[in-house]
């Protein structure tokens, strides 16, 4: 399958366009979909990555011509070359070499700084693609992952609905994904959309995407986790909004409920799944697989850190021979309940993180 | 969660059954008994030979730094040739593992494969290969007789090669682990990895890391405390100063990965939750904690070849280092940010974007003292004679290659940027880039240019060069496929792929791994015909390429005791100075030299340590407890060993002085 590396029209600058020349040339007729993506926030991530080259190569294309020419005008049979056995310092070649990449490193270390920070991938997205910034009336689309061994499980709280080994979202729509793990460590990726992040076991990561050009795309996960990691594969489709809804529609005609014993047989290990789809879901069902209390009287996560800060808050308070009321209440935050799950990943619960956000836009 | 089956063990043999034995799988009998041949073949020939007395007393028992230094290298090589076997069956795997063909290797040996390689080529490749390059040449170019702790010497030496065994035995018995190189929790933990192959890595290292560890300290003490008179810190030769800074690195770090194989040994033996999925356990520590040791390794890994290049430019530019003082301040540098950058290592894991990018900036700006280092030698170049002998050729292609190796790095070191090529076959590009282009290409810049010191006579140079542009061109054409993969989104790992198109990349990839097959035969090629024709290739002189640092003063190879008078240092190149001024070689007024005595406890304890480590593995408790009790009586029993130390009389010294006078002599 040989396509196009099509990136010339996204090009703004010239210097980028020289670089970009180069390494489509070296990438001629491949789908090098991480330079060529759908998705805007993949799009952003590749053109820090271009920017990035372009200001490396100002000093290593010319160490590398340096190199060469050096070599050759100072090969040993060169008796025309100068020759200077004991010359081993000059202040101002010291300077040039400490101060250029130091520069560079400003530089790039600037546009790291701001590029983290806009393409958080916590962070809800403020635009489609450049110069459309989202409409705040649209309400983002939910998907909530979980990696099983060895397949994807997406559901849709919004719709419903729930699938395995295929997902889909409408063209132009916030994307919220909340990623999570049955046993081992993930990764989420589909590389036309957006950068991937871990999908850890009793624990959520978030990722905020938009997909700008329908189409068919691969997902998969870029964290080995086992003997089935190489089928663990899934394909994301951007549709318009009328394919999304006839989309949603097949799942909804699949007639199947996957409530927690169906997920409690699905979680068991399996290989190269085919694509599953089901009509309903359990209420409760993400949250409980997050917690890893699918399984009835298993205890849930967020309940048992609760019981558990509890323990330690009475403990301390004894310890510190207060009455026990007022350490609870005086000194310690109201404890998490179920509807706000942990965030083992986030150091910051994606609430806060979000306002966080905010601050850093003023 | 508790234990699964302990019941099922049995209380002689533990988990040890025949099953064990992998007669079902036809590559794994064939290479047995390759193996057993090819060992009994050595055995039949030390015996025949009647070597057996020679190998025990001249080498096992050896405190001597420049044999143990040579039997690093050895091990190196030799794990080298393991570690590229694996190597070669992933290549194949990938090139053929297409559609319908599900290739030749099922996951539970291909996922082996790929940690196994990643294990030993970075814990029994390159570092015994690096640490016996320093131990072989920081205490001649310091003007020692021998390293601080001659005996802690043996022993890391042989604590290392247990380790290493210990990794080789799981080939054979049982499995070795499906984690990757670093054995994430949850997947390393009992749950998901209920078999023996996490506890073969769990051991393996922790035995090997005792040697690295005790080996860091050792060389510290030697290269603090045996200075000869007059060479400060300031006159040091760099590679010294790049040992003195990775081994500050190993010591730093290496009680770390100590820990948390601690940490995961609890929860895989006794229960614990440190990194489960449960009661409170957080898999996020371990892969905090296993990179906190990991990023300073690669840096414990390129330090000493930076050294190396520093050695080799100047030497075959006839001139002298450009830029010494910052050269050394740039290796401190990079000895402290290397602390500072572990995080890159999973942006992706969820933490916030002010630490992303914290880490991210921390990682670009150890590109400011590379990047001086490299101009270094670039101006140590400008205005020389540059003599393209093998050394300078492996550090021109070096150069060349490195940079590239550094401009993928620091995109990786972009948060974001990172975000679409983590754990893509671009980071798998990278990474070899800079280890193969880096370490592996300034091994063999080392090998050529000491070999002569260490045996006494040069490598030849027609399948010297055969290699170098073996391994050059193999590497380029191995790895740039997988750059070009990786920014088509293909993750590494992956045993089997859908996409037809993606198969030339693996195929070209393939055909690389060959030519680098055809560069490693050409380097054992090469060894041999210069053992075979050792006598045209003789170095009467010490000094054949018209060295720098002190250990080209001595003849090759050193006398057992290296020096029998102490230098006095005035210059950082204190051979080329004492050349310069016209220093005369002292013939009388030897003394009787006080050395350390051989010993072979160090070679005893680590047996121990093997049989304890297997013992472990395999839940046979008795002899783990039996073993740990051999352990500790034989080091206590080690301490009533007085018999430590002796003297070189002086008629040998003056016999040994006499026959390299005659030898100078001779050649004019």
């Amino acid at each position: 399958m040989i396509r196009r590396c099509s990136l010339a029209r996204r090009l703004k600058s010239g210097a980028k366009a020289l670089s970009v020349v180069g390494v489509a040339a070296l990438l001629a007729g491949c789908n090098a979909v991480v330079l060529a993506p759908a998705g805007d926030v993949a799009a952003q991530q590749r053109d820090l990555l271009v920017i990035s080259v372009v200001l490396m190569l100002l000093v290593i294309v010319p160490v590398m011509v340096l190199i060469v020419l050096f070599a050759w005008r100072y090969r040993e049979s060169n008796e025309d070359a100068t020759y200077a056995p004991d010359w081993d310092h000059s202040t101002k070649i010291e300077l040039v070499i400490w101060s250029v990449p130091l520069l560079i490193i400003i530089c790039l270390g600037a546009v790291t700084w701001l590029g983290t920070h806009v393409l958080d991938p916590y962070r809800p997205i403020e635009r489609l693609e450049h110069a459309r910034p989202v409409d705040p009336a649209v309400k983002p689309i939910e998907v909530d992952v979980v990696a099983l061994d060895w397949k994807w499980l997406f559901i849709y709280p919004e719709y419903g609905i729930a699938t395995v080994n295929e997902m889909a979202a409408p063209v132009d729509r916030p994307i919220q994904f909340k990623i999570t793990a049955s046993s081992v460590m993930n990764s989420f990726y589909i590389p036309a959309l957006a950068g991937q992040i871990y999908a850890m076991p009793g624990m959520e990561t978030m990722l905020h995407a938009v997909i700008n050009r329908p189409g068919v795309y691969d997902g998969f996960s870029a964290n080995y986790s086992g003997a089935g990691f190489s089928g663990m594969r899934f394909k994301f489709h951007g549709l318009d909004h009328a394919g999304f809804e006839q989309w949603v529609a097949t799942a909804k005609a699949s007639g199947r409920t996957l409530d927690r014993a169906a997920y409690t047989a699905l979680a068991r290990p399996s290989e190269n799944v085919p694509v599953m789809r089901f009509a309903t879901v359990e209420h409760g069902l993400y949250s409980a697989a997050l917690n890893m209390c699918v399984t009835p009287g298993t205890p849930c996560m967020a309940d048992t850190m609760m019981k558990d800060a509890h323990t330690a808050g009475q403990s301390m308070a004894q310890a510190m021979d207060m009455p026990h009321g007022a350490a609870d209440s005086a000194h310690r935050p109201p404890a998490p309940s179920l509807s706000q799950p942990i965030t083992g990943a986030g150091l910051i619960a994606p609430a806060e993180r979000a306002r966080e956000g905010d601050r850093q836009t003023l | 969660m508790s234990l699964p089956l302990p019941v099922a063990d049995s209380p002689i043999l533990g988990r040890l059954s025949l099953a064990a034995l992998p007669l079902h799988e036809p590559i794994l009998v064939v290479t047995f008994i390759g193996v057993a041949i090819g060992g009994i073949a050595v055995l039949g020939l030390i015996t025949w030979y009647r070597w057996w007395g020679i190998l025990w007393r001249d080498w096992i028992t050896s405190v001597d730094h420049k044999k143990i230094g040579i039997m690093y290298m050895v091990l190196g090589i030799i794990m080298l040739l393991r570690g590229f076997s694996d190597a070669l069956m992933m290549r194949a795997q990938q090139a053929v593992a297409f559609g319908s063909n599900q290739g030749y290797l099922p996951p539970e040996h291909y996922d082996q494969i790929f940690t196994a390689h990643g294990v030993i080529m970075i814990f029994f490749v390159a570092m015994p290969l690096v640490t016996g390059l320093m131990n072989y040449i920081v205490p001649l170019q310091i003007g020692a007789r021998d390293v601080a702790f001659p005996f802690l010497n043996n022993f890391s030496f042989w604590m290392t090669t247990s380790g290493a065994v210990l990794t080789m035995i799981s080939l054979f018995v049982g499995v070795y682990a499906r984690t990757g190189w670093l054995a994430y929790p949850p997947l390393s933990g009992l749950e998901f990895s209920p078999d023996v192959g996490v506890d073969y890595y769990i051991w393996g290292l922790q035995i090997a890391g005792v040697g690295t560890l005790l080996s860091g300290i050792n060389l510290i003490a030697t290269i603090v405390k045996l200075r000869a008179p007059g060479m400060t810190m300031m006159k040091m030769p760099v590679f010294t100063w790049t040992a003195l800074c990775t081994n500050v690195l190993i010591v730093a770090v290496f009680p770390v990965l100590t820990a948390t194989l601690v940490l995961l040994s609890l929860d895989r033996y006794l229960d614990f939750h440190f990194f489960t999925n449960n009661l409170g356990g957080n898999p996020m520590m371990y892969v905090n904690l296993i990179w906190i040791w990991g990023h300073p390794e690669v840096y414990i890994l390129i330090l000493p070849l930076f050294g190396v290049y520093s050695e080799v430019v100047p030497t075959f530019t006839g001139k002298r280092l450009f830029g010494y003082s910052s050269m050394v301040y740039a290796t401190v540098v990079i000895t402290i940010l290397s602390y500072l950058v572990w995080l890159h290592h999973f942006f992706t894991m969820g933490s916030g974007a002010s630490v992303n990018s914290f880490f991210g900036i921390t990682t670009m700006i150890i590109s400011i003292p590379t990047g001086a280092k490299i101009f270094n030698w670039l101006f140590t170049m400008y205005r020389g004679r540059i003599r393209f002998e093998l050394p300078m050729m492996w550090t021109i292609a070096f150069m060349l290659t490195f940079v590239i190796g550094g401009m993928t790095g620091v995109m990786l070191a972009v948060p974001p940027a990172d975000f679409v090529l983590h754990n893509s076959l671009f980071l798998i590009a990278h990474f070899h880039n800079v280890i193969i282009g880096g370490v592996l290409f300034g091994l063999f810049a080392a090998i050529n240019y000491w070999w002569p010191k260490a045996t006494g006579f040069r490598l030849e140079t027609k399948w010297g060069k055969r290699s170098f542009w073996l391994w050059v061109s193999g590497f380029w054409c191995a790895f740039a496929p997988l750059y070009v993969l990786g920014l088509m989104g293909v993750t590494r790992r992956l045993r089997h792929f859908d996409d037809m198109s993606l198969q030339v990349y693996f195929v070209i990839a393939a055909f690389g791994a060959l030519l680098i097959a055809g560069g490693i035969l050409c380097f054992l090629i090469q060894i041999g015909v210069s053992v075979l024709h050792r006598d045209e290739l003789r170095d009467t002189t010490g000094d054949p390429w018209g060295g720098r640092a002190l250990e080209w003063s001595t003849s090759s190879p050193p006398p057992e005791y290296n020096f029998a008078f102490t230098p006095v240092i005035h210059d950082h190149d204190a051979w080329w100075d004492m050349k310069t001024r016209g220093s005369e070689r002292p013939t009388e007024g030897f003394r009787a030299i006080h050395m350390p005595s051989n010993t072979g406890a160090g070679f005893i304890l680590a047996g121990i340590s093997l049989v304890l480590g297997f013992a472990m593995v395999w839940h046979i408790w008795w002899l783990a407890a039996l073993s740990f009790a051999g352990l500790i009586v034989t080091a206590i029993a080690h301490t009533f060993n007085y018999r430590r130390d002796h003297h070189i009389p002086v008629d040998e010294v003056v016999r040994t002085e006499a026959a390299r006078t005659a030898q100078l002599a001779a050649q004019g």
